[in-house]
């Protein structure tokens, strides 16, 4: 059976180029780049070309860039780090309701230790309102922290406007971008960016590698200890077979961006026209149009995610039901959530997102399999029998959408 | 033509048990998908850490590695919300009415023989199976499935199981009905499965600690109190700490010391009174059973000649049961039972086989 990868949110397969040069720096020049002789100098001058080409796939300076263990650690950093470095001058956080949990929790955490947080929330497109955002401005604002793209529904944020927002107020701002960047431009002045997160693995790198841009001027406390890398921001010796294939993903990823994401686009809208031109009941969640070229996720009415993901998995198609956590066992999704779906029509949520190696034939595949089984799903679901009184019951029936 | 392998879906817990049922299916030929069911929400990282529950992190990574040695495909499908509903909920509310559930009865009954099957037949499988020891056939003399005792006696679970119907026997596997536990272990070694000496899993899953009294504490304590013990004449012979906190038969625990031994013969809800009694206060002969499920028959319309048992570890017993209205059930003994407790199930045998079973509803 040939296997079909739509799960390019969850993670993408490395590149070989990026597979081949991080090698190198392993069994070849494996030296500590904080070492004084020859083999830390040569591994030293890997991470420093990998530190320009990540800084000026953003327009950032080299010196604003950090490397972290990924995405994940670059959140915690930058809103635990910023907040504790600024909690003088105030300690009130403004974030949205659909965040990673990398940003959610950390913010969960800053509330324990006394700070305010204000979660805004998201329209049904799961859009922010920037005026929701103008409105929780306090003179105890300290930082501001909305994704650029969301993770499970595409949809992109106005950054730029709300960057020009924080600017304008003098409160620090950072971006979860570890969807965005390597699939639609990011450029850290254009979008009035202090701070954003970036993990390698969502474009093409390895696994294990991140960084976080922190703009030259913006305060920020490290949250780990033990070691003066990273202008002691990040301490620790620095991962450079994962810096280096880091380094080639993000500038391979951005060359190709606008190629990627004409392709991508092109066969995410074939799929979204399709499946809900054969499928009744289904709703495209997030924006219609400001969406990542890449995302498609789809809520079917009367069954659950869990097992349209499962018979997927068993004819070969790898996609996701909300995000995928420790266990592999689904929970209803807060974005989903959030964006105002009720509980059932969230559980029956389906996430695919597609990479550079998918083809068209692939997707005429998924075409014609996932129709058959929503409706062998839906021959067993006792909802859809009584599918008819529900629909008397509640009006927020998700009719088809084109 | 090589004809096409049976599609099956193995509850796998993490323990023994369940990981040699999904081994000896795929060496029978099944094509066989390993799920753990998550049942329990365990969203605190101080309380998850290594508590050994049968739901916890660590048992699905314990069922995960034996589908990764097992080569099976393995999911976790989530019944959290339907657990809370199902079986913890009713699990509170028993306690507080005076009674003494069996979880484990509602987890089979709602969860897995029920919700878990419809899921796994909507993945297109044939069958389901599970690491109980019972043996399950279709007998001819009946026409029907039948659920009958498992080879090793002392691991017999028929008990926790009389509630499943034909459709749900004849979709389900029990292989570990034909062997001991000694057996289980030593096959279980030879598949070179990690968990073949892993303890036995506690008593009620989502107690992880197996103190129930803490948990009814910590859930429904503001519903839990004081009042009085009595004795079988109404006199008051003291205080308690809250019904739910007493069983029918108890002697250890009552915080108070009488002449003689002193035992809990029933729970008085509209009292709020444990009524304690002298040992022979303790047998009974007689029990009325409602919601009832009867397996080897379609029903049963006059008096039948069986053995019954009145809890998991109980010797089925010599008894009658008449058929009452609204499919309820009386039991009568032959020799008195000790302990005949409100909210346990009875289950009845023709030999080797359940007849049915109910929850009892009062000792009569």
């Amino acid at each position: 059976m040939n296997k079909i990868y739509l799960d390019h949110s969850a993670t993408t397969r490395t590149d070989e180029d990026v597979a081949t040069a991080m090698l190198e720096y392993m069994t070849g020049n494996y030296g500590n780049p904080s070492s004084v002789h020859s083999f830390g100098r040569s591994a030293r001058k890997a991470v420093e070309e990998a530190r320009e080409k990540a800084a000026k796939a953003i327009g950032a300076e080299p010196n604003e860039i950090i490397f972290t263990s990924g995405g994940t650690e670059a959140d915690n950093l930058a809103v635990r780090g910023v907040a504790y470095a600024n909690k003088k001058r105030g300690n009130h956080i403004i974030t949205s309701s659909i965040e990673h949990h990398a940003v959610l929790d950390a913010c969960k955490a800053l509330e324990r230790d006394g700070f305010q947080v204000t979660y805004v929330p998201v329209d049904e497109d799961g859009m922010v309102n920037i005026e929701d955002i103008r409105n929780a401005i306090t003179d105890q604002t300290i930082l501001i922290s909305i994704m650029h793209a969301n993770n499970e529904v595409g949809t992109i944020q106005p950054i730029r406007e709300i960057g020009a927002l924080a600017r304008a107020k003098g409160v620090f701002f950072h971006s979860d971008t570890v969807q965005s960047v390597g699939k639609i431009p990011v450029d850290v002045n254009e979008l009035n960016i202090d701070l954003l997160s970036i993990s390698a693995h969502k474009f093409y790198g390895p696994k294990g590698i991140g960084c976080l841009y922190m703009r030259k001027g913006v305060r920020m406390l490290p949250i780990s200890f033990g070691g003066s890398q990273e202008r002691k921001r990040r301490p620790g010796t620095l991962n450079v077979p994962g810096i280096a294939g880091f380094g080639l993903a993000i500038e391979k990823a951005v060359g190709s961006l606008d190629e990627q994401a004409a392709f991508q686009a092109r066969l995410r809208d074939k799929l979204i026209k399709e499946i809900t031109a054969r499928v009744e009941d289904v709703k495209l969640n997030g924006h219609p149009t400001e969406r990542l070229p890449n995302n498609v996720n789809l809520s079917f009415r009367y069954i659950e995610g869990e097992s349209l993901l499962l018979s997927l998995d068993m004819k070969g198609i790898a996609a996701s039901s909300g995000s995928a956590c420790t266990s592999g066992s689904l929970d209803p999704s807060h974005v989903l959530l959030a964006l105002g779906l009720s509980h059932e029509i969230a559980h029956g949520s389906l996430r695919m997102t597609l990479g550079k190696d998918n083809t068209e034939e692939e997707i005429d595949y998924v075409i014609k399999v996932l129709p058959e089984i929503v409706e062998r799903l839906r021959a067993m679901s006792p909802l859809y029998a009584n599918r008819e009184k529900a629909n008397h019951q509640s009006k927020e029936c998700c009719s088809n959408v084109q | 033509m090589q004809k096409k392998k049976k599609k099956i879906v193995v509850a796998m817990s993490g323990g023994v048990d369940s990981s040699l049922t999904a081994a000896l299916l795929r060496d029978e030929g099944y094509e066989v998908i390993g799920v753990t069911m998550q049942i329990w929400p365990s969203d605190d990282p101080e309380k998850e850490a290594d508590q050994g529950g049968c739901c916890s992190l660590s048992a699905v990574d314990d069922a995960r590695r034996v589908a990764d040695t097992l080569d099976i495909p393995f999911y976790v499908m989530n019944f959290r919300d339907l657990f809370e509903v199902k079986v913890i909920q009713p699990f509170i509310g028993e306690y507080l009415a005076g009674k003494t559930p069996n979880p484990c009865i509602n987890c089979n009954r709602f969860i897995k023989f029920d919700a878990f099957l419809s899921k796994a037949l909507g993945l297109g499988a044939d069958y389901i199976a599970t690491g109980h020891y019972a043996r399950i056939g279709f007998s001819n003399e009946y026409g029907r499935y039948t659920l009958c005792r498992a080879q090793d006696d002392r691991k017999d679970q028929t008990y926790a199981l009389y509630n499943m119907n034909q459709q749900q026997l004849e979709r389900t596997k029990m292989p570990l009905g034909e062997y001991t536990k000694d057996e289980v272990r030593r096959m279980a070694e030879n598949y070179k499965l990690g968990v073949a000496h892993k303890p036995e899993s506690q008593e009620i899953c989502f107690v992880t600690d197996n103190d129930y009294h803490r948990f009814l504490r910590e859930k429904a304590g503001e519903e839990i109190n004081p009042g009085p013990f009595l004795d079988t004449k109404g006199n008051v012979l003291g205080q308690h700490e809250g019904m739910a906190y007493y069983t029918v038969g108890q002697r250890k625990g009552l915080g108070i010391t009488f002449g003689e031994p002193m035992y809990v013969v029933a729970l008085d809800p509209e009292r709020n009174a444990v009524i304690l009694g002298k040992n022979d206060e303790v047998f009974g002969t007689e029990l009325l059973a409602g919601d009832n499920n009867i397996v080897l028959f379609d029903k049963i319309t006059e008096q039948l000649a069986v053995h019954a048992k009145i809890r998991y570890s109980a010797k089925p017993a010599e008894a009658v049961i008449t058929p009452i209205e609204n499919g309820r059930m009386k039991l009568k003994f032959s020799e008195p039972q000790r302990a005949i407790t409100p909210g346990q199930a009875v289950v009845y045998y023709l030999g080797d086989c359940v007849v049915g079973g109910g929850t009892i509803e009062e000792k009569l």
